[in-house]
């Protein structure tokens, strides 16, 4: 106690002294030096951003440039050909990904919000069993895309789902794929609303379903139409999980859903690109305008509703 | 759905109704909340799937290899009539574009991610923050021809003077995967530097400090673990990507090979390429094998995955 005494009024007083010094090692006065590294150093960043973006607008431009003497009608309406090069055009393709996509679409959107619903609304975060579906659902938005494609090939075109090598396989294959995305994306924006809003529901009579499904829901649409529409995107342009599950062949008749040989755009586009003649390297660039026409747009108005939506929660 | 609205009346219809009517056991509200516990456990069955799909093939596979074989040797050609199975090439393969993809992506990503947060004008933030998260979307079929197709030829006739033998590089395709992960490694970070309180900055502007002292001493450090993360989501991204190594570094090269200039294959890219028939596959083993490599993939997606301070992908 008395060595306490002596002791006390000593310690804010080092306090003091030790941060100032702290302080004054960080923040000297400018010097001339520093106002030259001050200017590079955002000279620097500049370059860097600069960079980025050009480097990513050149891959667009690139493949514009390269593409466009086959950017016709014959790109959409022809099917593939190896015999003539000049003719041939992404028809079955294009098919084959709207299959796949229209099934990813009806498959994700009731699973996903679903998901996100139950462990929003009516998961006891103390259950143990809760928590681990919360981490396992993070932990698998990480697993690389060709992982995917072995559980896809190993469960759902052989093993217990047996679908073969066909479009509904590429389907659910790509709907595992994007799940995590849309549970997470879908939790968010049900968590974003505004919890008044339950409790004005629940006390008005409601039962907790009807509370979810005319207020909690409708609130938090435009999230979940975000998380969507994301996923989607990523779905039409991805391509490794696919090459396992089947989509590689070379597809000359309109396929089906649960029927023939499919394969996707992203895929086709790979499959002309390794081939040697110069046409298909222009084929292949032409099919990339097509992709990145219709990725980029999607990607636009979700992050436009997203901005948009955020700024109107946050008023 | 529709059943339970029918099964419970409208809210307010019923004047004399229990107050209990929140919580009640509503047979049509205890079926859809088992069809909503049902899809959200469903991801447990996805990651049993996928467990069980990688562990199996590889349990029958060592049965086979030996263990030391497959660690330590130094030819990785499991498709040939006398098939070696040494797993170092495709690892240092995938090392390659790793390294590179973050040589390329950390400067440029955090130049971005710093420009945006703390010098831009919010006019310029505004275009560029949202333009960044577009081009997020570009699919990797686009960065792998963009590679093959032009970064490789200019890349030769800038530095003729490399052993540029093949029309493969590994090293130029570790350069497009860095493109690829920018915008994501640009946008996590800035959201992390932007989370940084104001007050901070406040605080040291007060002090005198410049603004580029402001920006590596004090926002810098405060927003280190959300950087982080950026840099971390974008390894474990370039480590999983195999297109885009697929058309530019040629999956055919079996050999140890340091050589940035050739061709070289990485583990995704043996997966995607045995698929397509690029390497010509048969028997029991090889199909095996090909599941063996994702073991290793999916250990360090998950590793990553575990940072705490990760944020949740955009």
């Amino acid at each position: 106690m008395v060595i306490d005494k002596g002791k006390r009024p000593q310690r804010p007083r080092l306090a003091v002294a030790g941060a100032r010094a702290a302080t004054e090692s960080i923040f000297t006065p400018s010097s001339p030096g520093d106002r030259v590294a001050n200017v590079l150093f955002r000279a620097l960043l500049l370059l860097g951003m600069g960079f980025a973006l050009l480097g990513l607008a050149a891959i667009i431009i690139w493949s514009f440039i390269e593409g466009l003497p086959r950017l016709d009608t014959q790109l959409v309406t022809e099917g593939p050909s190896t015999l003539f090069p000049e003719n041939a055009g992404y028809r079955t393709a294009i098919l084959g990904t709207l299959w796949v996509i229209g099934g990813v679409v009806l498959f994700i959107v009731p699973v996903g919000v679903g998901a996100a619903v139950y462990l929003e609304e009516y998961a006891d975060k103390s259950r143990w069993w809760n928590r681990v579906i919360e981490v396992n659902i993070q932990n698998l938005a990480a697993v690389p895309s060709i992982v995917f494609g072995i559980l896809g090939l190993a469960f759902i075109v052989r093993g217990p789902l047996s679908l073969g090598f066909v479009a509904a396989a590429g389907s659910l294959t790509l709907s595992l794929l994007v799940l995590p995305t849309v549970i997470l994306a879908a939790r968010e924006a049900i968590k974003a609303v505004p919890n008044s809003t339950r409790l004005g529901s629940l006390g008005l009579g409601a039962t907790q379903w009807q509370t979810i499904w005319h207020h909690v829901l409708p609130g938090a649409l435009p999230g979940i139409l975000t998380g969507v529409i994301l996923s989607v995107s990523r779905a039409i342009g991805e391509s490794a999980p696919l090459l396992l599950v089947g989509a590689v062949t070379f597809v000359t008749f309109d396929p089906t859903f649960f029927d023939g040989q499919y394969s996707v755009l992203p895929v086709q586009i790979y499959n002309y690109a390794g081939r040697p003649q110069d046409e298909f390297r222009v084929l292949a660039a032409a099919g990339t305008i097509l992709m990145l026409a219709v990725l980029l747009s999607m990607n636009s108005f979700a992050i436009w509703l997203r901005n948009h939506y955020e700024k109107k929660n946050a008023r | 759905m529709a059943d339970s609205n029918m099964a419970t009346p409208p809210a307010g219809a019923d004047q004399r109704r229990p107050l209990a009517g929140a919580g009640s056991s509503h047979l049509g509200e205890r079926g859809i909340k088992l069809f909503l516990a049902l899809c959200a456990a469903f991801s447990i069955l996805v990651t049993t799937g996928i467990v069980v799909a990688l562990v199996v093939p590889t349990v029958s596979f060592f049965g086979q290899i030996t263990l030391s074989e497959f660690l330590f040797g130094a030819v990785w050609q499991p498709a040939f009539a006398n098939p070696s199975f040494g797993v170092l090439p495709i690892v240092v393969g995938t090392l390659i574009v790793v390294v590179t993809a973050l040589a390329v992506s950390v400067p440029i990503g955090l130049a971005s991610a710093i420009y945006l947060s703390e010098y831009a004008s919010p006019r310029v933030r505004k275009v560029i923050k949202p333009a960044l998260e577009v081009l997020e979307g570009i699919p990797t079929v686009a960065i792998g021809l963009f590679a093959f197709f032009f970064m490789r030829p200019i890349a030769e006739s800038l530095f003729p003077f490399f052993p540029w033998d093949t029309p493969f590089s590994i090293g130029v395709a570790g350069v497009a995967v860095g493109l690829l992960i920018v915008p994501l490694v640009a946008s996590v970070a800035e959201d992390a530097m932007r989370s940084v309180p104001g007050g901070l900055r406040e605080g040291a502007y007060a002090l005198g400090a410049s603004r580029m002292r402001v920006t590596l001493r004090v926002v810098f450090p405060a927003a280190i673990s959300g950087i982080i993360a950026g840099v971390v989501l974008g390894t474990s991204r370039a480590i999983g990507e195999t297109m885009v190594v697929l058309i530019a570094a040629g999956a055919g090269n079996p050999n140890l090979t340091f050589n940035w200039f050739g061709s070289a294959q990485t583990m995704t890219a043996y997966i995607g390429g045995t698929a397509t028939g690029d390497i010509p596959q048969h028997g029991r083993l090889r199909h095996d094998l090909r599941r063996r490599h994702p073991a290793v993939l999916d250990d360090a997606g998950h590793e990553h995955h575990r940072d705490p301070s990760g944020p949740p992908l955009p």
